[in-house]
């Protein structure tokens, strides 16, 4: 096993580029490589044309205007963009206050910190234990001086959906500027930002089986929301972002999107059957815990932890399968997942985790050999583990008196 | 998480993975580290008449290192006196295994875990010979 590519079950950290997109992309970068931006010869007509088709495209699969959709690097740009540009925008009329949540991406918790570093305040909401906001605490937790709001859609760790309809609507009803984070929900669920009540949203490509290093921005037109550019240059993108358009990645970006569009209904069917199929097989393994809300949650993730065995070990146990523990931006360091203790996770608990992420390529017999690693692997280093060997000798070990180090 | 050859040995084939008789009076019981830091040892050397260290096994929660420092460490407690066994010192752990800086607080554990089950050893011997 060890001689081939491991199992990738890691699509909430990348996905791979559908061959079908990958496609596309090639004539924009060897034959059709005008600047969208010229305006005084075909090369340029010819990329520009491609990059509205694209526009087109992205708009369509959350139903916005296609001038609603400012092309960014990709989620995190888009993220810092919305929450800069709008709180920047809109201080001085509104205030400074902004609202968002401790679970939400770095790309958000620290746009928002660099904020708070120019004067503003925040309020970092702690979700419920099943990753879910309490509407009643986002309400507490508005002021006269709110400007802005962050709440993402599908959390990368967990998947759970948040109710945006729900939080749009109060920040409509405060006068709060509303951003969503939706990397990791396009092609997961419906988007409909005619009807939702969003006035910022982040869009990523290459979690949707796009290029890495594009994304987009919807910038609402009806009521009109303003940002204040963060990146000056050309005055692309009508001045909101400065800089050649990358032609091939947007064109990968729409192809992408355009598939999503069309597939996702029959995709989400095959890939919830799938990770039902991993759930009930993990479930069979003893002090097992799915960590978030299982019922309002995107079908292609499945966060587990597994009591009583060390993460770390644990994904050296699974180099079989590509996996995270915890965020794929975080694992490099030693800390439990933030977002697991904002959920009220023990470290253990937090440290034990391991996301799962199921996507258009998984198939079956991946997910029935990633049960058996699984089920023998555990074993194994429970056998190593001294705290499974008290937890089976009946102690309490809540209430051992640790030599903490 | 690049891990040597010799930490994945070790996490591949622990040795001396077990518990002994921890009630036993010429056993010494170790236990180091704490669930909420993401390592926990426990080290178990039992002695013969001479006072020789001659088995040794763990069991432990932690990453590949913190597994791999104490695996290695059972191997090198092995006919070692109480004293050379309070002797072995983290640098040496490290460098055998080649850890990482980030690693180094395993076999610092390690180290610990050593002079725990010493100090749990010789406090039982102390109790014996003052019952005899």
């Amino acid at each position: 096993m060890s001689d081939r590519a491991p199992i990738y079950l890691d699509y909430s950290a990348t996905t791979p580029v559908d061959p079908r997109v990958a496609e596309k992309m090639i004539p924009f970068i060897t034959e059709h490589y005008g600047n969208p931006a010229s305006r005084s010869h075909p090369y340029g007509w010819t990329a520009e044309k491609a990059v509205e088709n694209a526009r087109e495209e992205v708009a369509k699969l959350v139903n916005a205007d296609p001038r609603e959709i400012v092309w960014t690097s990709g989620a995190t740009e888009s993220n810092n963009l919305a929450i800069k540009g709008a709180a920047n925008f809109y201080a001085a009329t509104k205030g400074k206050h902004i609202i968002t949540v401790a679970t939400e991406h770095k790309a958000v918790i620290d746009a928002v910190r660099e904020l708070e570093r120019q004067g503003y305040e925040a309020t970092y909401l702690e979700p419920e234990p099943n990753g879910l906001i309490d509407l009643e605490k986002f309400k507490a937790a508005i002021r006269p001086d709110t400007v802005l709001a962050s709440v993402m859609l599908v959390n990368n760790e967990i998947g759970v959906i948040q109710d945006i309809t729900a939080i749009g609507d109060i920040c409509r009803a405060n006068n709060i500027i509303f951003h969503v984070d939706a990397a990791q929900a396009t092609g997961k669920v419906v988007i409909d930002l005619e009807s939702l009540p969003v006035d910022l949203m982040s869009f990523s490509a290459h979690k949707t089986y796009g290029p890495k290093g594009i994304g987009a921005l919807y910038v609402r037109r009806k009521p009109r929301i303003r940002i204040e550019a963060q990146m000056h240059g050309g005055g692309h993108e009508r001045g909101m972002r400065s800089g050649t358009l990358a032609t091939h990645q947007i064109v990968g970006m729409g192809e992408a999107f355009r598939i999503a569009r069309e597939e996702m209904a029959a995709e989400n069917e095959r890939i919830r059957m799938l990770r039902d199929r991993l759930l009930n097989g993990l479930m069979d393994i003893e002090e097992t815990y799915v960590n978030g809300d299982l019922d309002h949650r995107v079908p292609h993730n499945l966060n587990m932890s597994f009591n009583f065995v060390e993460g770390e070990s644990l994904i050296m146990a699974v180099k079989d399968i590509a996996v995270s523990s915890g965020s794929a931006c975080t694992s490099a360091s030693l800390e439990p997942s933030y977002v697991l203790r904002a959920l009220g996770r023990s470290d253990e608990l937090a440290h034990s985790s391991i996301r799962f992420s199921i996507g258009r390529f998984t198939t079956q017999a991946d997910v029935d050999y990633t049960i058996d690693l699984l089920k023998n692997k555990i074993g194994k280093l429970r056998e190593l583990s001294p705290l499974w060997e008290m937890f089976k000798d009946g102690v309490d070990l809540s209430k051992v008196q640790w030599a903490a180090h | 998480m690049a891990y040597s050859d010799k930490v994945l040995d070790h996490y591949e084939n622990p040795r001396n993975v077990g518990s002994l008789d921890k009630n036993a009076s010429n056993v010494g019981t170790g236990m180091v580290g704490a669930p909420a830091c993401g390592d926990v040892m426990k080290l178990q050397i039992q002695v013969n008449d001479a006072g020789i260290i001659e088995d040794a096994k763990f069991k432990t929660y932690g990453c590949g290192s913190a597994i791999a420092s104490s695996s290695l460490v059972t191997e090198w407690l092995k006919g070692k006196t109480l004293d050379q066994a309070a002797e072995i010192k983290n640098s040496a752990i490290a460098e055998e295994l080649a850890l990482p800086p980030v690693k180094i607080h395993c076999s610092v554990l390690a180290e610990d875990a050593i002079k725990a089950a010493v100090a749990d050893l010789k406090s039982k011997q102390v109790g014996s010979k003052e019952a005899a």
